[in-house]
């Protein structure tokens, strides 16, 4: 079972959060010309690391934020959680 | 080769079973091969059988950085299937169930293919919709899908909970007779003799860390047993894909994932077919030691990990309990995990790559094992032609960027959205 610290209401169990996926994905500008090779990038082209990930989760059964979380995916060490509009503080 | 057969079997028990041949030898590298395949699961011991058997191409070598059969192939809950909707994946998984039907007999070894059939609960009239569906396109390109009612079903599995009051009520179901499951170590161990014999180097314990690429062509590989001259590669690594393909520069629309399956200790026989449930995720088929083989979802966050996290385990469970109410009084025996390349749209690629001389076979999510026969047999084909065969031409990678990709379970580009 992972514990995972929301940025918001601390430690809680794996139980209550989901997951969203690779977390350095950047949508597009909205409104600028953009060909589809980068959008196919964005849609379909993730991060895939053995080691250190940065990923979004969502505290579901709780505050209902989404947040950033920095973890290792071989050892499922999680090094650092912050706010989506923050930085790792590691 | 020796031959296996009842009288090697009754000629070797008077000698004490002290005269058998070694099933494959353990070679040291050689300099150079026409191919070097990476991976020893299920699909490079098949590609590299049929590159020897189809093509001839018999100086080859399959490059393990474990032990052959170590990876999925050999953790798999070996379901076997081609119930599939969308065209290009029917015509490649018949492809494959026609070989399942004969493979025993084609490498000489019982891989123990069993059709007994696989069935899909329905819960509402609108699934029993959709499962009508799904069996008109399968029969329409000759797949055997039978529309089972409720009490049909009641008849082949007494014991799932037909009450009405209960969660998610059984209307029916859909099954296909001929699919069913085999034993996965048996077929990873009888291709791996089989290309032996031919000439096919099986090199276990030599790890692949790196590429000769210039000028847009391959010319070798680096591993841990030193470095191999060859002109093409093939790559049936699963769930470590992408980490060769950074190797590669090459960025794939591939997560690794792991998926967790677990046995009941062994009662006598029970369920005869494999079943899924369909409100939820979980599948069980009863294997021949008489254990319960259970599986579900992948644990759903990006995992390198060949163990999983006990909460899926329990939400798999709990929907296996809703459908065979008697399974609580089962003990577990053993849970373990496996990575998969999930792929972005749930189907596989084999393909060729931007670099000359490295063909790509990968992203099989949940259902690589089925396809072993199959995606062995196209990828040599395609290694040994420089080309696509028809049966893998819509599993290129282009169709991540030209929009036709495969997404035969609608769920977009979130494998972990089961
Ligand atoms: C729990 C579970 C249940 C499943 N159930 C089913 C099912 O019921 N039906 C079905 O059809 N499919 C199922 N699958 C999927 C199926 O097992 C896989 O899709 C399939 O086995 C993958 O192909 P493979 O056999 O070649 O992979 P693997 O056996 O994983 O082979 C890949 C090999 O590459 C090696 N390798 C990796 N990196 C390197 C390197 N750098 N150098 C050298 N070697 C390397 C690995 O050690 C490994 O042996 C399941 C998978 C899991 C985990
Ligand atoms: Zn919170």
């Amino acid at each position: 079972m992972l514990e995972i610290r929301c940025p918001y209401c601390g430690k809680r169990s794996q139980n209550e959060f989901s997951y969203g996926g690779d977390g350095n994905i950047k949508r597009p500008t909205l409104g600028e010309e953009i060909n589809t090779k980068d959008w196919d990038d964005f849609v379909y082209f993730r991060d895939n690391p053995r080691g250190k990930h940065t990923e979004l989760w969502h505290h579901t059964s709780g505050c209902r934020q989404w947040f950033k979380a920095s973890r290792d995916t071989a050892t499922h060490e999680i090094f650092a959680t912050c706010k989506m509009n923050e930085d790792f503080n590691e | 080769m020796q031959k296996y057969s009842i009288f090697s079997l009754v000629k070797n028990a008077l000698s004490n079973h002290k005269d058998w041949e070694v099933a494959w030898k353990d070679p040291e590298p050689k300099k150079e091969y026409d191919v070097v395949i990476v991976g020893g699961g299920g699909h490079g011991l098949a590609t590299a059988y049929y590159l020897a058997k189809e093509h001839g191409i018999t100086n080859v070598a399959i490059l393990e950085k474990g032990w052959i059969g170590g990876g999925n192939v050999g953790r798999n809950t070996t379901i076997l299937r081609s119930n599939y909707m969308f065209d290009s994946n029917s015509h490649f998984y018949e492809f494959g169930m026609k070989q399942w039907e004969t493979l025993s007999q084609e490498l000489n070894y019982n891989v123990m293919y069993s059709p007994r059939g696989i069935i899909n609960l329905a819960h509402s009239d609108a699934q029993m919709n959709a499962y009508a569906r799904r069996g008109n396109s399968m029969r329409l390109n000759g797949i055997d899908a039978v529309l089972l009612g409720r009490d049909e079903l009641k008849k082949m599995i007494p014991f799932a909970d037909f009450s009405d009051t209960c969660r998610f009520p059984i209307h029916g179901g859909l099954m296909q007779p001929r699919g069913g499951t085999a034993r996965h170590d048996a077929v990873a161990w009888g291709y791996a003799r089989q290309a032996d014999s031919m000439g096919v180097d099986i090199i276990q314990n030599c790890e692949v860390t790196g590429f000769d690429v210039t000028d847009g062509k391959v010319s070798g590989v680096q591993t841990s047993r030193g470095s191999i001259k060859t002109k093409k590669v093939g790559l049936c690594v699963a769930g470590s894909t992408t980490l060769l393909a950074d190797m590669l520069n090459m960025r794939l629309p591939i997560e690794a994932h792991v998926l967790q399956a677990c046995v009941s200790e062994p009662v006598k026989p029970l369920l005869d077919h494999v079943v899924t449930f369909g409100a939820g995720h979980f599948y069980c088929s009863q294997s021949d030691k008489g254990e319960m083989v259970m599986g579900g979802d992948l644990d759903g966050y990006n995992s390198y990990a060949q163990r999983g996290n006990m909460p899926m385990i329990q939400h798999v469970l709990t929907g296996g309990l809703a459908v065979f109410p008697n399974f609580s009084r089962l003990k577990m025996l053993r849970t373990w995990g496996g990575i998969m390349d999930m792929s972005m749209d749930g189907s596989p690629i084999i393909d060729k790559t931007h670099i000359d001389g490295v063909y790509l076979n990968c992203g099989w999510c949940y259902g690589g094992f089925k396809a072993t026969p199959c995606s062995g047999w196209v990828f040599a084909h395609t290694i040994a032609k420089n080309e696509v065969h028809e049966l893998n031409a819509d599993f290129n990678l282009e169709r991540f960027h030209s929009g036709k990709i495969i997404d035969e379970k609608g769920v977009g580009p979130k494998p972990w959205i089961g």
